[in-house]
C-alpha cells in the first residue's frame, strides 16, 4: 500500500487540505416511492468554508449529507471534490478522504481513544510513529491530554469528551472534506455551546470543508459560513450567508423557518465593536469595580450586540459604555445606534449568494 | 446401507428378534423410556422451576443460579448413573435420583435468567400501577420469561431421556437403552432400531414440548418455537 | 459389533487388577491410592489424553463449521432458521443413538465419535456467535464505513471483535458439554474416560477406577471452563471497564 502524505492515495495530488465540494443536479429516489428524498439539488461549497445544511425532518439533508461519501448510492447528478467526481472512485477509498462524523459517536468500544483516532491512518498504511504523532497532536488539539487519554476506552469517557475523539478521528488523516450529522445532537446545551466553539477555533485553524447538518436554526447561523435551507424533497429554498438569510429570506418558508425573532438573531451576528457608537458626550466616566460608573454599565467591544441590547433592557433602556480590551472608552452604546444598524441592514440590497461575502469576525 | 433396512424392519416387528421370544417388545420398552424420563423431569421441574423463578423474581442468587448450571454440564449422565451404581445400587429410584441432579441445572438457570431478565421498566412500570409483587410475577414477569424457560425444560426433557438411555450402560434394564447395549441378543438391526426410536422420541418428546411452549406464550410475543434469542446475556447460557 | 459387545462378549477383561490386589481394593473402598498409581500410566493417563484430544477436535472443528455458518446467516439473514432447525435436530438427538446411528454408514472409529461430538457444538456456537455479531451497535458499523473499512475489514476489525464474549460464551458451554459426553464415545470408539468408567463397571463397579475416572472427566471440564474465562478476560480488556 502506497504511503501517502494526506488522505489522498490515488493518483496525483489535486488538493491539500480543503477541496471544492460541488453538488450538481443530485437527485435520490427511493424503490416504490412516489417523492424523491432529493428532488434536484445543485449547489458548491467553496474549499475552507462550513455549509450548513438545515431544514425540517424530511427535507432530505441527512441523505444529501451522505450521498458525498456513497454511504447510499446517488439515482442521478454529479458529486465533485476537488473537481473530481466521487462516482468515480471507488467507495472504500473515497471514505478515506472524508472525514466522517455521526452524532451517536460510533467510537469503537473494543478500541482505546488512540486506537480509535488512528482508524484511518491505519487503514492507509501510515508508519506506527507517525501514527502516534499525529494522535498525540490531534488529542492536544482538541484539548485532551495525550498522556491520561490515548490509553482510555470510550466508556471511560463522558459524551463531550466522546464526540470530540469522534472528531478528530474525523480529522486524524487530514481529510480534504469533513461530513458531520448533528454531531452534537446528543449533548446537553451547555456541552453542546462549548463543543461548537470548539470546533470553530478548530476550523479557524485547519480550515477545512465541512458539510454540517443539523436541525437547528441557531446552531446553522453559529456554525455555518454558509447556510443552505432545505425544504421538503430536498428542494433548496435559500443558499446563503447567515447574515443574508436573516436580513433577505427568500420566501414565507425561509423566514417561518429562521423564527419570528431572525431581527434578535441578527443582532447576534454583529459584534458592538463594529457599530458606530455613540459620542460619549463628555460623560465623565468613572470606571467603578462592579462595572457601573456615573449610573452608565459598561460593556466589553467583543460583546454580541444581542447580548449588549439583553443587559441594555435589563437596565431600563440606558446606554451602555463600551470599553476596549484595556478599558478604554470607545464610545456609547444606546438604542438609537442599534436602531440605524437595523435600518442600515434592511436598506441593503439582497446579497448575491454566488460571491461570497467575506464575514467579519464572529 | 442394508443395516438401516434391517433397522427398520425390527422396528416394524416391534423389537422381535428370531429365536429368542423373551425379549420385551419395543412399544414397551419405548414407554418406559417414557415412563422413566417423565417421572425425573416432573420432580425436577417442581423442584428446579419455582427455585429458578423465585430467584429470577427477586434478582438474588445469581451466582449461584448461573453456576448451577455450569457445573451440571459438566457432569457425565453416565458417572452419575455409576456412582448411583456404586453406591446406591441401581434401582428405579437411584435412577431417577439421577435423572433429577441432571435436570436440575438447565432447569433452574433458564427459570432465573428468564424471569431476572424480563425487561425492569415492565416491571417497574407494573408496581406502579399498584401491583403486587405476586401479580407482578403471575401478569407480567412469567408470561415474558415463557421462551427462555421452556428452553430450558426442553434442554432438560431431552436429557432426561438421553440419560435414561445411558441408564441401560450402567446395568439399567427397562429403557430403549437396554437394547443398544445389548448387541448379543439384539444383533446389530436391533440396536440400529432401537437408535432411530431413541432419536424419534426425544424428537417428540422436544416437539410436544414446544406445542406446548406455542400454547402458553403471550400472543404478542409468539414467533417459531425455534426462535434464535437475540439477547447476548441469554445466548450465553441457553443450552 | 459395538466394542461394548466385543468386551461383554469375551467375558470381564481385567487388565487393571495386578496380582497383587491390595486390601483396599478388594474391599472396594473409596480411593485406592496404591491402584491410581500403578494404573496412572497405562490406564488413566492415556484414557485422560485421549479424551482432550476428543474434545478439543471436536469443538474445534464444530467452531470452524459454526463461524461458516454464522458469517453466512449474519449476511443472508434467510439462512438462520434453517441452520437453526438443523442444528437443534442434531442436538436433540441423544448421544447414545447419534453415536450408533454414525456408526451404520461410518463405522466403528474416530469418526462416528468426532461427527457426533461436533454435532452437539453446532447449536450452541452458532447461535452465540451470531448473537454476538448481531450484538454490534448500528453506529459502530456506520461509524467503520465511514472511515472507509471495506466489508472484510469491519468484520475483522470491529464485528469479531466485540462478538467475543458471545463467542467465548458459547465455547465455555460447548467445551464442557462435549467433555462430559464423551465418556459415551467408547461404545463405537475406545478411546476417552468412558473406558475406564466401563471397565470399572463391570467390576462390580470399582469404584476408585469410577471415581478417579469420572472425577478426571469434571475437573477437565472445569479446568477448561476456567481457562475461557481468563482468555476471555484476555482478549477483551474493555469489556470490564465500568462505565464512567
Amino acid at each position: 500500500m502506497k504511503i501517502a502524505d494526506t488522505a489522498q492515495s490515488e493518483g496525483p495530488s489535486v488538493f491539500a487540505q480543503a477541496a471544492e465540494l460541488e453538488l450538481r443536479n443530485v437527485s435520490k429516489r427511493y424503490p416504490g416511492q412516489r417523492e424523491p428524498a432529493i428532488g434536484d439539488l445543485s449547489l458548491t461549497v467553496p474549499a475552507g468554508e462550513v455549509c450548513v445544511l438545515v431544514g425540517p425532518s424530511g427535507s432530505g439533508k441527512t441523505t444529501a449529507m451522505r450521498l458525498i461519501n456513497r454511504m447510499i448510492p446517488i439515482t442521478s447528478g454529479d458529486i465533485l471534490l476537488g473537481g473530481r467526481s466521487v462516482l468515480e472512485r471507488d467507495p472504500r477509498q473515497l471514505r478515506r478522504e472524508i472525514g466522517y462524523v455521526i452524532q451517536q459517536v460510533g467510537l469503537f468500544p473494543h478500541q482505546t481513544v488512540g486506537e480509535n483516532i488512528a482508524t484511518v491512518p491505519r487503514l492507509l498504511g501510515w508508519p506506527k510513529d507517525r501514527i502516534s504523532a499525529r494522535v498525540r497532536e490531534l488529542l492536544e488539539l482538541i484539548g485532551l491530554d495525550p498522556q491520561e487519554m490515548t490509553r482510555r476506552y470510550p466508556a471511560q469517557l463522558p459524551g463531550g469528551q466522546r464526540q470530540r475523539v469522534g472528531v478528530a478521528r474525523a480529522l486524524a488523516a487530514d481529510p480534504p472534506l469533513m461530513l458531520m450529522d448533528e454531531p452534537f445532537g446528543a449533548i446537553d446545551p451547555i456541552n453542546r455551546a462549548r463543543l461548537q466553539d470548539e470546533f470553530l477555533r478548530l476550523q479557524e485553524m485547519v480550515k477545512k470543508t465541512v458539510v454540517f447538518v443539523t436541525h437547528d436554526i441557531d446552531e446553522a447561523i453559529k456554525m455555518g459560513d454558509r447556510i443552505a435551507i432545505l425544504r421538503d424533497g430536498g428542494v433548496l429554498a435559500q443558499y446563503d450567508t447567515p447574515r443574508e438569510i436573516l436580513t433577505h429570506p427568500a420566501d414565507e418558508f425561509v423566514a417561518q423557518f429562521v423564527g419570528a425573532d431572525r431581527g434578535l438573531k441578527r443582532l447576534a451576528l454583529t459584534k458592538v465593536a463594529e457599530l458606530k457608537l455613540a459620542e460619549p458626550n463628555g460623560l465623565r466616566a468613572d470606571l467603578r469595580a462592579d462595572g457601573r460608573a456615573d449610573g452608565v454599565r459598561r460593556v466589553s467591544a467583543e460583546t454580541s450586540v444581542r447580548d449588549a441590547l439583553s443587559l441594555m433592557l435589563t437596565e431600563g433602556g440606558e446606554a451602555l459604555t463600551v470599553v476596549d480590551g484595556d478599558g478604554r472608552v470607545e464610545g456609547l452604546l444606546t438604542l438609537g445606534v442599534i436602531e440605524q444598524l437595523l435600518a442600515d441592514e434592511a436598506a441593503e440590497p439582497a446579497g448575491d449568494a454566488a460571491e461570497p461575502q467575506p464575514e467579519g469576525p464572529r | 446401507m442394508h443395516e438401516f433396512v434391517e433397522a427398520f424392519r425390527f422396528i416394524a416387528h416391534n423389537g422381535a428378534v428370531s429365536g429368542a421370544p423373551g425379549l420385551p417388545s419395543l412399544t414397551h420398552l419405548t414407554l418406559e423410556t417414557l415412563r422413566v424420563a417423565a417421572i425425573g423431569l416432573a420432580i425436577a421441574v417442581a423442584v428446579a422451576l419455582p427455585l429458578g423463578v423465585w430467584l429470577g423474581h427477586l434478582h438474588r442468587g445469581s451466582f449461584v443460579a448461573i453456576n448451577v448450571g455450569n457445573i451440571g454440564r459438566a457432569l457425565p449422565s453416565l458417572v452419575v448413573l455409576a456412582v448411583g451404581d456404586a453406591f446406591l445400587g441401581l434401582g428405579l429410584t437411584v435412577v431417577e435420583l439421577a435423572l433429577v441432579i441432571l435436570a436440575v441445572p438447565p432447569i433452574v438457570t433458564n427459570a432465573y435468567l428468564a424471569v431476572d431478565g424480563v425487561d425492569a421498566d415492565l416491571v417497574d412500570a407494573a408496581r406502579g400501577m399498584g401491583m403486587s409483587g405476586l401479580e407482578i410475577l403471575r401478569g407480567v414477569e412469567l408470561p415474558l420469561a415463557v421462551p427462555l424457560l421452556f428452553a430450558g425444560v426442553r434442554t432438560a426433557a431431552v436429557f432426561v431421556v438421553s440419560t435414561t438411555t445411558i441408564a441401560a450402560l450402567a446395568g439399567f434394564s427397562g429403557s430403549l437403552g437396554d437394547v443398544i447395549d445389548n448387541e448379543t441378543s439384539y444383533h446389530f438391526s436391533g440396536v440400529l432400531g432401537a437408535a432411530i426410536c431413541v432419536a424419534a422420541l426425544a424428537l417428540a418428546v422436544d416437539g410436544a414440548l414446544a406445542l406446548v411452549q406455542r400454547a402458553l406464550t403471550p400472543q404478542g410475543l409468539r414467533a417459531g418455537a425455534l426462535e434464535l434469542s437475540s439477547d447476548t446475556a441469554h445466548a450465553a447460557t441457553i443450552v | 459389533m459395538t466394542f461394548a459387545a466385543l468386551a461383554a462378549a469375551s467375558g470381564p477383561v481385567i487388565p487393571n487388577f495386578a496380582a497383587q490386589s491390595s486390601s483396599c481394593e478388594i474391599h472396594n473402598r473409596l480411593f485406592c491410592a496404591g491402584w491410581v498409581s500403578r494404573n496412572w500410566g497405562p490406564v488413566l493417563w492415556p484414557a485422560l489424553r485421549q479424551h482432550i484430544v476428543l474434545a478439543l477436535v471436536a469443538v474445534a472443528i464444530g467452531f470452524v463449521i459454526a463461524m461458516a455458518l454464522a458469517l453466512a446467516a449474519h449476511r443472508y439473514g434467510w439462512l438462520e432458521r434453517p441452520t437453526t432447525l438443523i442444528t437443534t435436530i442434531l442436538y436433540t438427538i441423544p448421544a447414545l443413538a447419534l453415536f450408533e446411528l454414525l456408526a451404520a454408514p461410518v463405522g466403528l472409529n474416530v469418526f462416528s465419535a468426532e461427527i457426533a461430538l461436533v454435532s452437539y457444538t453446532l447449536l450452541i456456537l452458532f447461535r452465540n456467535i451470531l448473537a454476538g455479531l448481531r450484538a454490534v451497535p448500528a453506529e459502530v458499523l456506520d461509524a467503520a464505513e465511514g472511515a472507509g473499512m471495506s466489508r472484510t475489514q469491519t468484520l475483522l476489525r470491529v464485528e469479531l471483535p466485540l462478538a467475543l464474549p458471545a463467542i467465548v460464551a458459547g465455547l465455555r458451554i460447548a467445551i464442557v458439554t462435549i467433555i462430559a459426553l464423551a465418556t459415551i464415545v467408547y461404545v463405537v470408539y475406545d478411546r476417552g474416560l468412558g473406558v475406564p468408567i466401563h471397565t470399572a463397571l463391570g467390576e462390580g463397579p470399582f469404584k476408585t477406577e469410577l471415581i478417579v475416572a469420572g472425577g478426571l472427566s469434571i475437573l477437565l471440564a472445569l479446568l477448561a471452563d476456567g481457562l475461557l474465562v481468563i482468555a476471555q478476560r484476555l482478549l477483551t480488556p474493555w469489556a470490564r471497564i465500568r462505565t464512567s
